[in-house]
């Protein structure tokens, strides 16, 4: 942590402005790819949060009148075959999707954050038999696993939410271990211990905090994967039921007419690829400036 | 050496048995009763009782699940209740060639591609070549595969009607028509997958072209083509099947999706079919393939690294 915190000093000392946009500007300089990347991932999280407002008509209103009916002035991106006019339900999904990968990163990162704890923490066969398990969860692709949950569990917002969140447990343990192994090692932790500084006060006061702010990075890189992952669930028809408005189940439903009306499926698939994207490019982003393992890597 | 190496295949071999337990317990936490479900609605209380007797389900979990294990080892996976077809024929002998078939020109793809996609962008570092490689690389690591199947399908399929939008030939039987039917598809899921290539290679050949025998053999005045191909590439190996051996996984994870969108009948399908009609045992099936097919890769990948880099070879 120390070294990490030196560079960091390093790197923002050089013309330090009080303002706070001379700081960002300072930050986002030579890195245009990145601001278009965080602009895009902030106007689709305006649109989720303020969807009611922005959405031009409700996402289950079905205009009788314009069936599939192609981009015009009433329906900016079309209707599907119900009538539901897409870019509505396009905005109210944007809210699906941010729900989904929040809700499932937390969890995948809080069950990760303990197991990987444990693992790191209490040596000898608990590790090992931790860390196989880990193995077994990582040996299933996430979709399959995730597959796996949802027959067990049935189907619906929350089901999808549980099991992409089980299904992402074993990346963010396997890296929590490697930070505590790592952390455990230094000489202040050590010293810690030799001070007769309680068990759980040195996990919480020094562990906890050196291993919570990598922790944290993930979970922001891999959001865009539980995006990816609940999607595709839904396109499989086994994430979230319709009339759900979700991007993946109306791309699924658009499949059947994609020879005569192709924005059905291409409407909400755009902006799932162009919402994935930037979060990969802010991901990068974020990945470059904190992960001290990544910076060598050009 | 032999030592390590059977440490390795023991972590594996307890790997396999949690993935096992894993795929069993499956059908255990499954909702309704199997004998039920078997049964249909109008039962009497002893054939329940008999047929419960008969499957074993009486007797306590660790000795159904060791029971199990002992019949999946042998083959004997079960009768779906749907085809009324035995799930090893189904599974194994109909549904895997076809993932793999697809995962492997897939793969091949991606390689094929990827690789002088990385050369081309390490070598011309800082130039057209290499932002256009980096463009290329991150659209098609984030796009997500079902939407590219579908634009192909809508673009190569419908508007020019190039390609076959749907459908398996096994192209051990007609190798030609195969690869035409497969040529969708494995575009479709050797995007992200090449994305990843060109990254990984890039990066790293970029590290090595700095290292000093790499000047050296520049200094003897070796050609080009041989310094990038062979000393910098054998060091760019390592890296490269580090992650192609450990993304077997996502590439089955793709699978599942683009068979969906291809209409393949590979185990991405048959999972997605099984758990829309409630086949606890298809599901488990497949869960056991993918799983252990993961594994499996992982271990080659671990041991193949002593042979790839002398470095490594454990004392």
């Amino acid at each position: 942590m120390a070294v990490r915190d030196l560079s960091l000093a390093d790197r923002d000392a050089a013309p330090r402005s009080p303002a706070l946009l001379r700081v960002l500007a300072d930050q986002f300089r030579g890195r245009p790819f990145f601001v278009v990347g965080a602009l895009v991932t902030l106007a689709f999280l305006f649109a989720a949060v303020f969807a009611p407002w922005v959405a031009p008509y409700a996402p289950d209103f079905q205009d009788s009148d314009h069936l599939m009916s192609p981009p015009s002035a009433l329906h900016w991106c079309g209707t599907d075959s119900f009538g539901q006019d897409l870019l509505s339900r396009v905005i109210y999904g944007t809210r699906y999707a941010f729900l989904i990968g929040f809700s499932s990163v937390a969890i995948g990162a809080t069950a990760g954050l303990a197991i990987g704890l444990a693992a790191g923490l209490l040596q000898g066969p608990v590790e090992w038999g931790l860390m196989r398990f880990v193995d077994a969860i990582l040996a299933l692709p996430s979709l399959i696993m995730a597959i796996t949950f949802i027959s067990i569990l049935g189907q619906g917002v929350d089901k999808v939410i549980y099991a992409v969140g089980f299904a992402m447990i074993g990346p963010f343990a396997r890296t929590v271990r490697a930070d505590v192994l790592q952390v455990r090692a230094q000489a202040f932790v050590e010293a810690a211990g030799l001070m007769g500084v309680d068990r759980l006060r040195i996990v919480w006061r020094h562990i906890l905090p050196n291993v919570i702010f990598p922790l944290a990075v993930q979970a922001t890189i891999r959001i865009s994967e539980a995006i990816l992952v609940s999607s595709g669930l839904s396109f499989l028809g086994l994430g979230v039921v319709p009339p759900t408005p979700d991007w993946g189940l109306m791309i699924s439903e658009g499949r059947a007419f994609i020879s005569i009306v192709p924005w059905i499926s291409g409407v909400p698939g755009a902006a799932l690829a162009l919402l994935l994207i930037a979060l990969s490019i802010v991901g990068d982003g974020i990945r470059e400036r904190f992960d001290p393992k990544m910076r060598t890597n050009r | 050496m032999l030592r390590w190496a059977l440490a390795k295949i023991l972590q594996t071999a307890a790997v396999l048995l949690i993935v096992s337990a894993v795929s069993f317990s499956v059908l255990k936490l499954a909702p309704g009763d199997p004998v039920e479900l078997m049964l249909g609605e109008e039962y009497s209380k002893e054939s329940h009782q008999s047929l419960m007797v008969q499957l074993g389900l009486d007797r306590p979990l660790p000795e159904q699940y060791i029971d199990w294990l002992g019949r999946f080892i042998h083959g004997d996976w079960g009768t779906s209740f749907v085809s009324r077809t035995p799930i090893f024929q189904y599974a194994f002998v109909e549904a895997l060639p076809v993932t793999l078939t697809l995962a492997a020109a897939a793969l091949g793809l991606a390689l094929l591609v990827g690789i002088p996609l990385g050369v081309i962008s390490a070598v011309r570092k800082d130039t057209a070549w290499d932002a256009a490689a980096a463009a290329f690389s991150l659209t098609g690591s984030a796009f997500p595969s079902f939407y590219l199947g579908i634009l192909l399908i809508w673009m190569f399929g419908v508007s020019f009607g190039l390609f076959p939008t749907m459908g398996f030939v096994p192209p051990w039987k007609d190798f030609w028509d195969g690869m035409y039917h497969l040529a969708m598809p494995a575009i479709t899921l050797s995007t992200p997958f090449m994305a990843l290539i060109v990254r990984i290679t890039r990066a790293n050949l970029v590290e090595v072209l700095e290292q000093p025998y790499i000047a050296a053999a520049r200094a003897r005045g070796e050609p080009a083509w041989r310094v990038i191909w062979v000393h910098g590439m054998r060091n760019v190996l390592m890296p490269l099947v580090t992650i192609v051996g450990l993304q077997l996984g996502t590439l089955l994870h793709g699978a599942v999706l683009t068979e969906t969108v291809f209409s393949l009948p590979g185990i991405g399908r048959m999972i997605t079919d099984a758990v829309l009609s409630r086949e606890y045992l298809v599901v488990q099936a497949g869960v056991m393939m993918t799983g252990c097919l993961v594994i499996l890769t992982n271990l080659m990948v671990d041991l193949s690294y002593p042979v790839l880099d002398p470095r490594l070879r454990p004392r």
